[in-house]
């Protein structure tokens, strides 16, 4: 290793040597546009490939749909007569006249409260089970079964026992997001290395410093591998449970348009969905990578 | 007071699975004085890791006991530090963080706050790693990270100080840097050490004694062997001392003559 950091006329060389040893230099480009060049072309290479299929697809729809008589709306035709939706999300006209931002708000206010529950008490029921043999035998295969249920399943029971739309639909995006909460934190709390169990041994920690100094950071991938996996199907069950009980979330606008026959309003709707429900996704990814940094050894 | 701070009385250990019982240590008897450097040597699978772990408290021993400072030892505590061997740092914590851990659960209620971080800082300082005290375990060297668990370890000011085969994941160049400053702290410090090694120039060259184990199943201490080599050593000097080659020459003796590793023993 001739090269040592110390000797300041290392690093303005090291781009030259980099560059010598590519056969072809790039017609004298300077130095700022090498270096900004393959960014661009990285931002290209990402955003121009969804843009294109983008185009491609709307293109393709509009041939398919764009004929008069056609059973259903092309893009044409939703911006003409929806595009009020589209345009601004949060007008407010009245009780049942309102923008889809303002829909989606109260629907992510019940995702909010139900997944929060849901991950409360779910990293608490993981624990539980992921810490006792006994409660694990006794829980697991319940859980198995009561996870297969689909959600919409649970409504007419939350609907008898809350006798009302709106805790039924928060329990309902509860009940949904839930399993997958436990299983995982379960599984986290089952692999913490048995090396950390003994270190927190030898401190003699307690168990509710052992919760939080050990157990919380060394499950914390796997809880929020569960708390991903819940919120999306959290968002997945809102928008159904909404269809069957009302109010003003963006379910229940759906089945509205549907009842008065406003297609392109749906559509419009549906991408709305689709653009949160990756959002939340995105989110809590990121929630996740914040929390758990530093965490895989 | 010969032997009085630390005895190990007829420990044995049987594991029972599946209706099979299998004997890894059968009557080991040792008496340890405050201050000594205690090597536990012998081949993969003589249960000197069992051993350790008894007077550690993470496994109860099925016979016999280790008493400690006149009271019997049955759990793990900081009392007794342990150095894992593949160093078990928590991962999202910082170096200093680490060691802090172990300050304040320990000395939490006798030390204030800026006494522990003091105590936190010297400890890491001790072992050459305050310029890497906010660095995770993931970014450093594994010297380094064995180093912080040493550091971790003295920071809790232990009665015994168990050293689980320390040295033995790192490279011959870092090991020998390492023993080094493990010399010097147990000058500084005079405090016990037990350590397991499977590594002969090692355990003459740190230890003042050295515990030889037989193979297993059942295995025994096979000899005990004292290394009279003056303190502070060197191990320049010590590699052409004609007591340091006795002593090699006997722990190889040992390992490789009377009680040869054999295959699935």
């Amino acid at each position: 290793m001739p090269l040592t950091s110390q000797d300041p006329r290392v690093l303005p060389q090291l781009p030259n040597a980099a560059t010598s040893e590519a056969p072809r230099p790039r017609h004298g480009a300077s130095a700022a546009t090498t270096r900004l060049a393959p960014l661009l072309r990285r931002l290209l290479a990402n955003t121009l490939p969804p843009l294109i299929a983008v185009a491609l697809l709307g293109l393709i729809w509009q041939l398919l749909t764009g004929a008069p008589g056609s059973g259903m709306p092309s893009p044409v035709q939703i911006w003409s007569e929806a595009h009020d939706l589209i345009v601004d999300p949060f007008f407010n006209h009245g009780s049942q006249d309102i923008g889809l931002g303002l829909r989606v708000l109260v629907s992510l206010q019940r995702v909010a409260i139900g997944f929060g529950l849901a991950a409360i008490v779910g990293v608490l029921l993981g624990t539980l089970i992921g810490q006792s043999v006994w409660a694990m035998r006794g829980l697991d295969p319940i859980f198995q079964v009561l996870r297969t249920v689909p959600p919409l399943a649970w409504l007419p029971l939350a609907l008898a026992a809350f006798r009302d739309a709106n805790p039924s639909a928060i329990f309902v995006i509860f009940i949904t997001a839930i399993w997958p909460v436990i299983i995982n934190t379960a599984v986290g709390i089952r692999n913490i290395p048995q090396d950390y169990r003994n270190v927190a041994a030898v401190l003699r920690l307690n168990s509710i410093e052992f919760f939080w100094r050990i157990m919380v950071p060394s499950a914390a991938p796997y809880i929020f591998t569960g708390l991903r996996i819940g919120i999306g199907l959290s968002w997945l069950a809102i928008v159904a449970a909404e269809m069957l009980t009302g109010g003003v979330g963006i379910g229940f606008f759906i089945w509205d348009a549907w009842n008065s026959s406003r297609l392109p309003d749906i559509i419009v709707a549906l991408l709305y969905i689709g653009v949160v429900g990756f959002l939340l996704d995105r989110l809590v990814a990121l929630i996740g990578r914040l929390a758990t940094r530093g965490t895989a050894a | 007071m010969s032997g009085e701070f630390l005895r190990i009385e007829g420990v044995g250990k049987t594991y029972v699975s599946g209706g099979k019982t299998s004997h890894v240590l059968a009557d080991i008897d040792l008496a340890i004085d405050a201050g000594e450097y205690i090597s536990i040597i012998g081949h993969s699978g003589c249960g000197k890791s069992t051993l350790l772990n008894i007077i550690g408290g993470l496994t109860r021993a099925t016979t016999g006991a280790v008493i400690l400072d006149h009271s019997e030892v049955n759990s793990p505590g900081p009392d007794r530090a342990i150095v894992f061997q593949n160093h078990s740092l928590l991962p999202w914590l910082t170096a200093y963080e680490n060691v802090r851990l172990a300050v304040d659960k320990v000395s939490g209620g006798t030390r204030s706050r800026a006494e522990r971080h003091d105590w936190t800082l010297h400890n890491l300082e001790l072992v050459h790693m305050a310029h890497a005290r906010d660095k995770r375990p993931a970014e450093v060297s594994g010297g380094m990270k064995q180093r912080i668990g040493i550091a971790r370890a003295l920071a809790m000011e232990p009665k015994v100080l168990l050293l689980d085969e320390p040295f033995g994941a790192l490279d011959a160049l870092t090991r020998a840097h390492l023993q080094d400053q493990v010399m010097q702290i147990h000058m500084k410090l005079r405090n016990t050490v037990i350590m397991i090694t499977h590594d002969v120039d090692e355990a003459v060259l740190l230890s003042d004694r050295i515990v030889m184990m037989t193979n297993g199943p059942a295995a025994q201490i096979g000899q005990l062997l004292t290394v009279p080599l003056a303190r502070p050593r060197n191990r320049l000097e010590a590699a052409s001392d004609p007591i340091y080659l006795n002593c090699r020459e006997a722990v190889l003796r040992f390992l490789y003559e009377r009680h040869r590793y054999v295959e699935a023993a």
